[in-house]
């Protein structure tokens, strides 16, 4: 009946690996001396080819492979080829944004390749066991990616922040696993999601929902679980942060979706009004706290918060628009989100030379490329038409308001108002004249160099195909919703059964 | 020819944009690009009327594609006797801004010349658009480029004034697109068109009618403004540059206020008139109040604004034939007085630098050229016979005074002679008495030839729609008329295509 090898079923996970080692080994191998910026070539060559690997797998038949552990089906190659594509650009910006001195720089590519491994399993993980390795495989990179300014004191304070933090989060998810396991006997998703209707009121398995929830909503850096993001934002380095803040939140949320969609659909009335909750408590949160940002990279911390909340709108949603929605909210954030970090990575540079939203006055004037960029990317993260940013909003709101969330829809709206305000007020600095005096102080802009050049248009060109022509993504989206929807026949797992009184 | 038109006028500013962004900042060139372009874009526009037909009912030039599968959103945009005449104003007036601009905008024209381009595809767009969610996304757009140059080339606070102004205007358009959403999940539609035909004919609650109403109600009156919404309005204008002022307040939300609010839900429009002829009122009287005593002729001039669009704000809500008449036919009148005044009030400030009223004093003996055009202006804004502004404040007073009520009709009929007050007394401040010391020292020219070249043919159209209203007037009158109270039943042609999932209180999804 299983036709497929199950290699082909993680053929993207195998190649990011295996670049991954490679690069290690490469790394080991090469004097000291040597600069590093050919690792990233091999990175980005293998980050292509998992993108290309991934499409490949649409034409598998949908189904799980070793032994019912992961599954390929169009929701897993979506966020797969979102999450490859934010690291490609990651790593084209990386290549030219990090200075020749960064220490370790081989291992920073191995480290981004590596993260993706964790974050493409983790959308494609079918039991619960694996899910919580590759959340573990991927916390890990990032954990170290975003202390990798050793050498200033909000580096080591941001890593050790979230590691603790991410650990404890986790601990939860785990909790919650082994409680699953308890009142069901199983960690497999679909016999799980068979299991629980009839253990439906068991104390066990609500008590495993909410704890699997703590763990993932403090993964997407939901409220109330968001203190971390603007203290490990803005000790790790931007181009860490373009990374952090949308590809581990893409397969995140990609999580959330499999848990609450397809394992616990029967307590649909259980974790709707608590993700109504959350969606409310992280726009408004997110959006209040970031008026009063001073620093850029805190301010666009609180907004990332903010947008984890209007994308929890769209779980209002009804099936398959609810998940719809979701998805292409994530490709939209993640696109707009990758942009605007990574042109302000190029702004301030490495070590943040320029972390205040003052110090970007006359950026249209002194870099009329990046300052009207940085106009674009936050007019999109404002929500106007035409852009990502605007259908992203558009769905999750329409799901929101299809499901009769429609206090939701108005509350997230008014927040995209509140919003507009610290977006706006930072485009509009960007805008404004700088005084002789300033002009003075501030070095002049270096160009962005070619690669950089790159990843800006690519996540430009994203951020307009979805504003603008977003049918084709949505048709994906829409074959992800459904194939979430409807579980493909779980093959027996003969490895996975265990000798436990099985409560049904 | 009549399939492309719209969308040309729609693109060919776009494209305008585009090019002005990529070509160097060299002797004026995005001037020249900028003002082809519109120019090219305005005799776009009078094709429009040269081939509209009158009296031929629904939409014309329409174009219907769809665009995104789902939810079903078609670039759908059409023209009727509403939008005909005010999208021939948008291209006119465009040309007008550039040479406002021309002088006045010495840096960074690339920025300034493209973001107004794109601001001029907004306002076309907003014009055209007959799919709800096309219409909100112009809506949305026409407001990016409009804080940007007013947060770049504003006066003093640019960028305190931009905020405000788009936190007044976006922030009413959440519950509008909450509400355009709620439609779409009830109608599965998007289509102006057909969801007027289902409003009139389909079984909605009318609470639900009220709620929409009010939520589209209420991002329109901010627009416009209607008092007390109008917070932003005195700030923007006095920041913002010419071209922009021109074309911020007004139009757009009054004719989405006639097509939208009172096209989609003709009852709970009824039943919200006698509250916005309420405010109107307020409105025409508090704005002229407050433009009496004004220092800053934009300030002046901004509650002058708020005033005569109360006056417009009245009429459409007065519910009568010839005050929509009236209506459209001022919305007009006052685009075309307000892009003359605003262009020699620019002209004004480039000379001297200043726009404290105080400051000046006996500039006509210096510039004879711009007094004698702004007292035109002046004359036509009052509403002097035989110039435009007579016919469109006529018609809206006396429909109102007959169909509505001679109480609010005296009421604003004060207005009108406060108008002619602070406005006169303007002119004298301005323009005569003795020479002021600032208007003394400073060597001004009068009027460059460009300048003559786009004021000359505004005198003769406020002339010329002073002396022959009808020609405009038919048109209007041949198509835009107020709902009829009671729903008739005799359905539109359109309603035979309208697809099988109409009305369902079943929703895509429900498991």
């Amino acid at each position: 009946m299983n036709q497929v090898p199950d290699i082909l079923r993680i053929l993207p996970e195998v190649i990011l690996t295996v670049t991954g080692v490679l690069i290690m080994l490469v790394d080991a191998s090469m004097p000291a001396s040597a600069p590093r910026r050919p690792m990233g070539w091999i990175a980005a060559l293998g980050t292509t080819l998992a993108i290309w690997s991934s499409l490949q797998q649409l034409a598998l038949p949908a189904g799980t492979g070793f032994f019912g552990t992961v599954e390929t089906s169009p929701f897993t190659v979506f966020f797969h080829v979102l999450v490859c594509g934010i690291v490609l650009v990651a790593l084209l910006l990386s290549m030219d944004a990090l200075p020749e001195t960064t220490h370790h720089q081989g291992e920073f590519y191995a480290l981004i390749v590596f993260g993706a491994v964790g974050m493409c399993l983790l959308t494609s993980a079918v039991e619960l066991l694996v899910v919580f390795i590759a959340l573990e495989i991927s916390s890990i990179a990032t954990y170290i990616l975003a202390g990798y300014r050793k050498e200033t004191g909000k580096g080591p304070e941001a890593a050790i922040k979230y590691f603790l933090l991410g650990s404890f989060a986790t601990a939860f998810l785990l909790y919650g696993i082994a409680l699953a396991f308890g009142a069901t006997g199983t960690t497999q998703v679909y016999e799980l999601a068979r299991a629980i209707p009839t253990a439906a009121n068991h104390p066990l398995v609500v008590a495993s929902l909410a704890l699997m929830l703590v763990g993932i909503l403090f993964k997407v850096s939901a409220a109330p679980f968001h203190v971390w993001t603007p203290d490990v934002y803005e000790g790790a380095p931007s181009v860490v942060v373009a990374l952090l803040s949308t590809a581990p939140k893409a397969a995140a949320f990609a999580l959330l979706l499999r848990v609450v969609y397809e394992i616990f659909p029967s307590l649909h009335a259980l974790w709707t009004p608590l993700l109504w909750a959350v969606a409310v408590l992280s726009m408004t949160v997110g959006n209040l706290a970031a008026l009063r940002q001073q620093n850029v990279k805190r301010m666009l911390a609180y907004s990332s918060i903010a947008h984890a909340g209007y994308l929890l709108a769209a779980f209002a949603g009804l099936g398959t628009s609810g998940i719809a929605a979701a998805s292409f909210y994530t490709a939209a954030y993640a696109a707009m989100n990758v942009g605007v970090f990574a042109v302000i990575a190029l702004v301030s540079g490495y070590d943040d030379e320029l972390p205040l939203v003052s110090d970007f006055r006359g950026l249209l004037y002194r870099s009329p490329f990046l300052g009207s960029l940085l106009v674009f990317f936050l007019v999109s993260l404002v929500g106007i038409p035409f852009t990502g940013g605007f259908f992203g909003k558009f769905y999750s709101f329409s799901a929101a308001v299809d499901g009769g969330a429609i206090a939701l829809a108005i509350i997230g709206l008014l927040n995209s108002g509140l919003a507009a305000g610290y977006y706006l007020r930072l485009a509009l600095t960007a805008a404004q004249r700088n005084t002789d005096e300033e002009s003075a102080r501030i070095a002049p802009m270096a160009q962005p160099k070619l690669l950089a050049v790159v990843a800006l248009l690519m996540a430009v060109g994203a951020t307009l195909v979805l504003g603008i022509v977003p049918n084709q993504v949505l048709h994906a989206a829409q074959s992800a919703a459904h194939t979430l929807q409807t579980p493909p026949v779980v093959q027996p797992a003969p490895v996975m059964v265990i000798d436990q009184p099985v409560i049904r | 020819m009549n399939q492309m038109i719209l969308t040309l006028i729609l693109l060919v500013p776009l494209a305008g944009a585009v090019l002005v962004a990529l070509v160097p900042d060299r002797a004026k060139l995005p001037n020249w690009i900028a003002l082809l372009t519109t120019l090219a874009t305005f005799i776009f526009t009078l094709h429009l009327p040269a081939h509209f037909v009158q009296g031929q009912g629904g939409f014309q030039f329409e174009v219907n594609r769809p665009w995104i599968e789902s939810p079903a959103i078609s670039y759908h945009v059409g023209v009727d006797a509403l939008s005909l005449w005010l999208l021939v104003l948008v291209g006119l007036l465009a040309p007008v801004g550039v040479v406002a601009s021309w002088n006045a905008v010495t840096e960074r024209r690339k920025v300034f010349y493209s973001l107004f381009l794109v601001q001029q595809t907004a306002m076309v767009g907003v014009f055209i658009a007959l799919d709800l969610m096309l219409y909100y996304g112009f809506w949305e757009l026409s407001l990016v480029p409009m804080a940007i140059l007013i947060a770049m080339y504003g006066r003093k606070d640019g960028p305190k004034a931009a905020l405000k102004f788009f936190l007044f205007t976006f922030i009413p358009s959440a519950p509008l697109l909450v509400a355009i959403l709620w439609m779409y999940t009830q109608t599965h539609t998007f289509d102006f068109v057909l969801l007027q035909v289902l409003f009139t004919h389909g079984a909605f609650p009318a609470s639900a009618l009220c709620w929409l109403s009010l939520a589209f109600l209420f991002a329109f009156a901010v627009k416009v403004p209607v008092f007390p919404l109008h917070g932003w309005l005195a700030d923007t204008f006095s920041e913002a540059p010419v071209a922009l002022a021109m074309v911020v307040a007004g139009k757009l939300g009054l004719y989405s206020m006639i097509r939208f609010h009172i096209g989609l839900f003709p009852a709970q429009a009824r039943a919200a008139a006698p509250w916005l002829i309420a405010l109107a009122v307020i409105g025409i009287l508090y704005g002229a109040c407050l433009a009496l005593v004004q220092r800053d002729f934009w300030r002046l001039m901004a509650f002058a604004a708020l005033s005569h669009l109360s006056l417009i704000v009245l009429a459409i809500y007065g519910f009568t034939f010839t005050g929509w008449a009236g209506a459209v036919y001022q919305i007009l009148s006052h685009g075309v007085v307000d892009a003359a005044l605003f262009l020699l009030l620019g002209a004004l400030e480039v000379r001297y630098g200043a726009s404290q009223i105080s400051a000046y004093g006996g500039v006509a003996a210096k510039l004879p050229r711009l007094a004698t055009f702004f007292v035109i202006g002046t004359l036509a804004m009052i509403g002097l016979p035989m110039l435009s502004g007579f016919v469109g404040e006529f018609l809206i007073l006396s429909s109102t005074f007959v169909g509505v009520s001679r109480g609010w009709t005296i009421a604003a009929a004060f207005g009108v002679i406060l108008g002619a007050a602070y406005m006169l007394w303007l002119v004298q401040r301005l323009f005569y008495g003795s020479t002021s010391k600032l208007t003394g020292e400073t060597v001004a020219s009068d009027l460059h030839p460009g300048e003559l070249a786009i004021l000359a043919p505004l005198a003769v159209l406020m002339l010329a729609m002073g002396i022959a209203p009808s020609f405009w007037l038919g048109t209007i009158q041949s198509g835009v008329h107020p709902p009829p109270e009671k729903a008739t039943t005799v359905l539109p042609t359109s309603v035979l295509v309208v697809p099988a999932m109409t009305i369902s209180t079943q929703r895509e999804g429900q498991r």
